[in-house]
């Protein structure tokens, strides 16, 4: 369930969407659900932007290895 | 000019259409004497293959239904070690289409002719109800060289499994266009002559090609280790991917192991002649990006088997494609 | 620490046998696509739940689809996935062969530009999902009504989560932990296994979709699950959050105002699993216009008695003990919810065998 994929907002046009990039993929997603801005990476999905990605997935890693620690 | 049913009547309208329009773009001796069969020269170990052609959109980016026509088939003779030498070409044309669409497929399909070294010297055209679509069919003759035994019954534990170049390219184009998604991905549609060639005429002893179509390389590669029995194990860090590829399958939920090429090939060689496989394929038009995908070892219990070692050491079990591949959001 | 670390600690796990379920389908395609079930210690068990809305849905909502389908100028768009799904007697595809007008879309904002266009046809969304998917109709209807677009329709087969991985405990599966859906948690927030967690005393795991945020993931849950007592006792809460580069605690609330606003709560069929109350969302009665007759679709038909999909669902068997598994059911011929959609787990167990 569920496939969403983060992207790169472009553009942010008045008519309650935005050009997000995936890797030279372009989609018109619609922003009526977050607020964004031009630069921000945000998770897509069918068409719609969900939620803008705090940070990318090498920092999530690092700052989860710490957070694990707690376990051992 | 719009094609109407008139020019499926036999009479004077197709003769305009095919004198018009295929016999200027198909130009040759063999075509022009416009017989009834066509007489051409050759002899010994002929190969022979067909195929049938229908794609939506009709022209994409990369190119149109006429190239992709003449890339199947020429490919499917080339899988066999076959010099492509001739085809024949039948159209179906669906009332309504523009004769200026029709011309730059017959335009395509003569360059793509030429580059691929084959001469189109039989044809037909039939006109049916509908609403501007086209339809082709391609057959194909080509020679076999002696001494080549190229089958996909061949791979042999101790091959390496090389591929020409980057997964899916063909599919997404197409798939892009129907599902509102712009990129510039392109597709790879491709005669592979100069890569197979090059192989053959420097002794390397190739065992199995095949190209990379429909099903995409799992596909591919499950159908050709149950025909030779074998196991055949991919890298998955190894596999060639265009980075928009990769994201257009990430956002329709598609693996690129089943998203089909149409001018990519695999070919399976002894691990000793790999790197020298590799360097010629490379070298080739339309093979820069070939790189070694995985090793064929013993099959298990007589029967085949399509793994991928993952990035983090475990093993996936693949199996060919199963119904459509549709993509998936939900 | 890095990866290999946590790599190396699940395979060699020796402890007491454990259970994870996953209960989002993307999670299922990751799982088999990442390997990871042979790289884990043979202790520990992970099985798929009913993570996938499309294969959930019961047929009484294909056959409606297919018969909005089959009206005078009227169109049914809807995802891929939902195409292949058998209703009694056919699926959305096979229906699209004999007539029926049915259109793939990438999202349900592609209708829009088909309904402005066409403005005496009637659209018809076949409206699939769970809590990540809802928000995305919201948008839809947002924009529905400030352009006065009056000719699309909404077939709803909504679905949330707690109230299935309530039943499930409920009904005596086997289960010693959740690896919690990430998509829906970016929407719910890791919130929203709270109550779960702490009402069965079992870990929920938010987890991400990549290799190395599964293993991760599923590491966070063994070891929730190994230290279950201690963080009780510490009255430390069971659910955490190892997808923290999109999932937040409280989530996305613009988008859970905007369900709260068009969708209430009501009773839904799971597909091989009966009614659940409060399970599934539809559209609130001021809406009602837009809705093609969503209530009470609840014809579940199985195709095949000797199914068990329900057993594989709860994870009480393995799709392997079912009979049907890979001899009549097989992602050609699918008998059962698990094995219709290319994310239900007897079809990724078919694909990985």
């Amino acid at each position: 369930m569920c496939v969403a994929l983060p992207g790169i907002v472009k553009e942010i046009g008045d008519d309650g969407y935005a050009t997000v990039d995936f890797s030279g993929n372009t989609v018109r997603a619609a922003r009526g659900l977050v607020d964004i801005k031009v630069g921000d990476h945000v998770l897509v999905h069918a068409g719609c932007i969900i939620q803008t990605v705090q940070q990318e997935e090498a920092e999530e890693l690092q700052s989860l290895f710490e957070e694990l620690q707690a376990f051992s | 000019m719009i094609i109407t049913m008139a020019h499926g009547s036999g009479g004077a309208a197709t003769s305009e259409l095919i004198d018009e329009i295929f016999a200027k773009a198909f130009d040759n001796d063999v075509l022009n004497e416009m017989e009834d069969s066509a007489v051409v020269p050759g002899s010994g170990r002929i190969a022979v293959t067909t195929d049938s052609f229908v794609v939506t959109p009709l022209e994409y980016p990369g190119g149109n239904i006429g190239r992709l026509a003449v890339c199947g088939t020429v490919n499917d003779l080339l899988m066999r070690g076959a010099t492509p030498k001739y085809l024949t070409c039948g159209y179906i044309i669906q009332e309504g289409t523009d004769s200026e669409l029709l011309k730059r497929v017959a335009t395509a399909m003569a360059e793509t002719a030429a580059e691929a070294g084959v001469k189109i010297v039989a044809g037909d055209t039939k006109v049916i109800e509908g609403n501007g679509g086209i339809m082709i069919n391609t057959a194909g003759v080509g020679f076999v060289p002696d001494g080549v035994d190229i089958s996909a019954t061949k791979i042999a534990p101790g091959d390496v499994i090389l591929v020409s170049g980057n997964l899916g390219d063909h599919h997404a184009t197409i798939l892009g266009s129907r599902m509102n998604i712009t990129n510039s991905i392109e597709s790879d549609n491709a005669p592979l002559n100069e890569m197979v060639m090059a192989l053959l005429d420097n002794g390397i002893d190739v065992h199995c090609l095949r190209d990379v179509t429909r099903g995409g390389l799992a596909t591919v590669l499950k159908e050709l280790s149950d025909s030779s029995k074998v196991t055949i194990t991919l890298e998955e860090e190894s596999l060639p991917l265009n980075p928009a590829v990769r994201d257009f399958c990430g956002l329709l939920g598609l693996d690129p192991l089943y998203m089909g090429n149409e001018g990519k090939m695999i070919a399976a060689v002894p691990k000793d002649q790999a790197e020298a496989a590799l360097a010629l394929i490379r070298k080739a038009k339309y093979g820069e990006a070939a790189v070694l995908v995985g090793e064929v070892t013993e099959g298990v219990d007589g029967h085949g088997d399509l793994l991928v070692r993952t990035a983090i050491g475990g093993i996936r079990q693949l199996d060919v494609l199963q119904g459509e591949g549709l993509p998936r959001i939900c | 620490m890095e990866l290999q670390t946590y790599i190396e600690y699940l395979k060699n796990y020796d402890g007491p046998e454990v259970t994870f379920m996953e209960v989002c389908g993307s999670h299922t395609a990751a799982i088999a696509k990442s390997g990871i079930a042979r790289v884990i210690s043979p202790k520990i068990h992970l099985v798929s739940g009913p993570g996938c809305p499309v294969c959930v849905s019961p047929s009484g909502y294909v056959d409606r689809l297919i018969a909005l389908a089959k009206e005078p100028e009227t169109t049914v768009c809807t995802f891929g996935d939902l195409l292949r799904i058998p209703g009694t007697e056919y699926s959305l595809n096979e229906a699209k062969g004999q007539g029926a007008s049915v259109e793939m879309v990438y999202s349900p904002m592609d209708v829009i530009a088909l309904a402005k266009e066409h403005p005496d046809h009637t659209y018809v969304f076949g409206a699939v999902g769970f809590e990540t998917t809802v928000p995305v109709y919201t948008v839809l209807l947002d924009e529905m009504l400030r352009e006065h677009i009056t000719n699309i329709r909404l077939l709803t087969a909504l679905k949330v989560m707690p109230p299935v991985i309530g039943w499930l405990c409920d009904n005596g599966a086997h289960i010693d932990g959740f690896i919690a859906p990430g998509h829906v948690s970016v929407i719910t927030g890791s919130k929203h296994f709270e109550a779960l967690s702490r009402q069965y005393g079992i870990p929920f795991a938010v987890t991400g979709f990549s290799p190395k945020e599964l293993v991760l993931g599923i590491y966070g849950l063994l070891r929730m699950w190994e230290q279950k007592e201690e963080l009780r006792q510490q009255g430390d809460s069971l659910t955490k959050n190892f997808y923290p580069s999109v999932v937040t605690t409280e989530g996305n609330t613009i988008a859970q105002a905007k369900v709260e606003q068009y969708f209430e709560p009501g009773p839904a069929v799971w597909r091989g699993m009966g009614e659940i109350a409060d399970s599934g969302l539809y559209l609130r009665p001021e809406y009602a216009a837009y809705d093609a007759g969503s209530r009470g679709l609840d014809e579940d038909h199985k195709i095949n008695k000797a199914c068990r999909c329900d057993q594989v669902l709860m994870g009480k068997i393995s799709s392997y003990d079912c009979p049907l598994f890979g001899k009549v059911c097989t992602p050609l011929s699918p008998q059962g919810a698990c094995m219709v959609s290319s994310e239900g787990s007897c079809y990724q167990r078919y694909l990985n065998r």
